[in-house]
């Protein structure tokens, strides 16, 4: 057995570990999980673990099929927070068919190959998520009750918002979650952790694991944890803004000391790609109904296809680096995704347009200049391009991208389009409480 | 501070008066069956010898000291030198020597140098480092004698930079001998890793691993101050 399994053999061995979960992704992001039992182990790392495929979301098409999960050892955790199974752990795993190719409908394989097609080109690509969610009491059968009117950077003493938090944080990090900075949102009851930079694949991982323990604590509490993109009218809703970097030879590619203001021409076209192609990707940067709700003018979320230094309103913000631009914490912010994506595929199309940009040379338009409050209709300086409205329109663009089809694979690409569809035709049937406000007293 | 164990016992006045005015804590033992009945709780923090007239007691009392289910380490020999001829064949048996008569500067440094050894020294198939332990053999690592669940490649890194406290490795360096070249992370994994193993070290431990601005990683302090 090689050591990284033989490593696992031995950790289960020694800390009694009695159940050993294996998870993977369905293509619209939700975790799935199954779980083995320490026998097992050894036949999981040799031939894989089968499971029906029909199951699954963006799986299999109507008729059933055998799907191998093969965890991956260098995943492996033990899972160390209170309502779960005493002794469990978990790994993340890489699916394939049962004849032993990788299954095209695999998020995470989708992005593992993104990543080495940059790694092709020395590249290595890092992320950094800041991810928004909101605490609502327990009670989901009536509308959202926040917890609190806490505001931006409160200091809320022994609530219970900010007992879950620091629970929150120390499983992350004892999970090997690095955390950044953990603050109170703006709107009541939101909240904000921003994770680590660490390479994509492993951040997507990362993020999968983060919404469970989020979701499992609060449960703990008698909370209840949401990323839905726009849970209430009026106030902002919960963003992913994602940081972005590319490494060469260990060295942050998007920084040049020659340059002016710090940046290289490689985050220039990396910054032109995204730009670009924003509205390709956008599908799957914010793949819900619910999502374009979140993305209008006046929440704090990015309208308009632009970028800036030092307007926040823009869709890339490439934030001051510190240290006068001396050191290597050049990168840059985009701004669309929510935390209610695939963060698999979302990560994908991310790295797939920005380095588009860098092949093709596409020009850097003019940066939104600081005095936009961004709060306005206009500003964008691409043509005044805007992010799509609806996930309807999102679909249209993607459906014309062949950057995107690229990225996902056909299978995965068709996949999503068709399920998507499906989401927006029945959400275009529905009858809206604004509607009946608005309407059915007067007509 | 550890006890040590010094043979014969009642050294000669120029070791005892050595010991006393370098603050070493020691016991006198004067036969084997001693190393077992004067041995404080905490375990002998070492052993000197000094062979003297008798040779062939002070090599009983030498086998004593290592032949045992915890031989007692590091151990020093201060040994004549028309006696040298008789350390064939007995590497097992003392981890440094010292010539007699001794320079009572030399022997204070050799025994500290000794000692400083000892807290990051790797025997068999465990490598410990103050408070940090790893068994090579289950892949066990404990801080402060609290468990610590690594993933496979925070504990490979762990080991590498334990396999030689204090020196200085480049983020290149612990790039191809952690991980081989061909991982697409990058160097920045290291620091990816470090940052985690830091988070599972705790605050208290977090600093057994310090960054060397501009160059890299190291496991405790440097070497040389």
């Amino acid at each position: 057995m090689e050591r990284p399994q033989d490593y696992v053999q031995r950790r289960v061995e020694e800390r009694g570990v009695r159940l050993i979960r294996l998870w993977f992704t369905d293509v619209q992001g939700q975790l799935k999980s199954f779980a083995i039992s320490p026998v097992e182990l050894e036949t999981a790392f040799e031939n894989g673990m089968i499971f029906d495929g029909s199951s699954i979301d963006g799986f299999s098409r109507v008729r059933e099929e055998d799907m191998v999960a093969r965890p991956d050892p260098a995943t492996f955790e033990l899972m160390r927070w209170g309502g779960n199974d005493e002794n469990a752990a978990r790994m993340f795993c890489d699916i394939e068919r049962a004849d032993g190719t990788p299954f095209p409908g695999d998020s995470r394989q989708v992005l593992r190959r993104s990543m080495e097609k940059a790694h092709a080109e020395g590249f290595t690509f890092f992320t950094a998520p800041e991810l928004e969610y909101f605490l609502f009491e327990a009670d989901r059968s009536g509308d959202p009750v926040p917890l609190d009117n806490g505001s931006y950077f409160d200091l809320t003493t022994a609530d219970v918002a900010s007992s879950i938090r620091r629970e929150t944080l120390t499983t992350l990090e004892a999970m090997g979650i690095p955390v950044e900075y953990s603050f109170h949102e703006d709107a009541p009851s939101q909240h904000e952790i921003d994770l680590r930079y660490t390479d994509a694949l492993t951040m997507a991982d990362n993020v999968m694991t983060f919404r469970l323990i989020v979701r499992e604590i609060a449960l703990e509490h008698g909370v209840h944890a949401t990323f839905m993109p726009k849970p209430l009218t009026g106030v902002q809703g919960s963003g992913m803004h994602t940081h972005l970097s590319l490494f060469r030879d260990g060295v942050n590619a998007f920084h040049d000391p020659e340059s002016p203001d710090g940046l290289s021409e490689i985050a220039r076209g990396f910054i032109a790609g995204l730009l670009h192609h924003a509205r390709e990707i956008t599908a799957v940067t914010n793949q819900l109904v619910n999502s374009y709700k979140r993305l209008v003018t006046g929440y704090e979320a990015p309208v308009n296809v632009s970028w800036a230094r030092a307007n926040r309103a823009a869709l890339i913000r490439v934030p001051t680096s510190r240290e006068g631009g001396v050191d290597d914490t050049t990168r840059i912010e985009y701004r669309a995704p929510d935390p209610a994506c695939n963060p698999y595929l979302a990560f994908a199309v991310m790295l797939a347009a920005g380095m588009k940009g860098i092949e093709q040379g596409y020009d850097l338009p003019l940066e939104a200049p600081p005095s936009m409050t961004g709060f306005t209709e206009h500003g964008g300086l691409i043509d005044q391009a805007q992010l799509p409205q609806s996930l309807d329109e999102a679909l249209d663009e993607m459906e014309k991208s062949d950057l995107v089809a690229d990225t996902l694979g056909d299978h995965l690409f068709s996949w999503f389009l068709r399920n998507k569809r499906r989401e927006w035709n029945e959400y275009k049937s529905q009858v809206t409480p604004f509607e009946l406000d608005r309407y059915y007293s007067n007509l | 501070m550890p006890v040590l164990a010094i043979y014969p016992a009642d050294p000669a006045p120029e070791l005892a008066q050595l010991l006393d005015l370098s603050g070493f804590i020691w016991k006198g033992v004067s036969q084997p069956v001693d190393v077992d009945n004067l041995e404080p709780d905490e375990g002998w923090g070492g052993a000197i010898v000094q062979l003297g007239a008798d040779g062939e007691l002070g090599w009983g009392m030498l086998r004593a000291l290592r032949k045992r289910d915890l031989p007692i380490s590091p151990l020093l020999l201060i040994i004549r030198g028309s006696e040298l001829q008789e350390l064939e064949l007995r590497d097992d048996l003392f981890d440094d020597f010292c010539l007699d008569p001794f320079h009572p500067r030399e022997l204070e440094a050799r025994i500290k140098h000794m000692l400083a050894l000892r807290t990051q020294s790797v025997t068999g198939e465990r490598i410990e480092y103050g408070p940090l332990l790893l068994d090579l053999e289950t892949y066990e690592a404990s801080v402060d004698s609290r468990p610590l669940d690594l993933t496979f490649m925070e504990y490979e890194l762990l080991r590498f930079l334990a396999t030689s406290p204090g020196r200085v490795f480049t983020r290149e360096v612990l790039l191809s001998r952690v991980w081989g070249y061909e991982y697409y992370g990058g160097a920045r994994t290291v620091d990816v890793h470090i940052r985690r193993l830091r988070a599972k070290l705790g605050e208290e431990y977090a600093s057994l691993i310090q960054t060397v601005r501009s160059v890299g990683y190291r496991l405790g302090e440097g070497r040389r101050r």
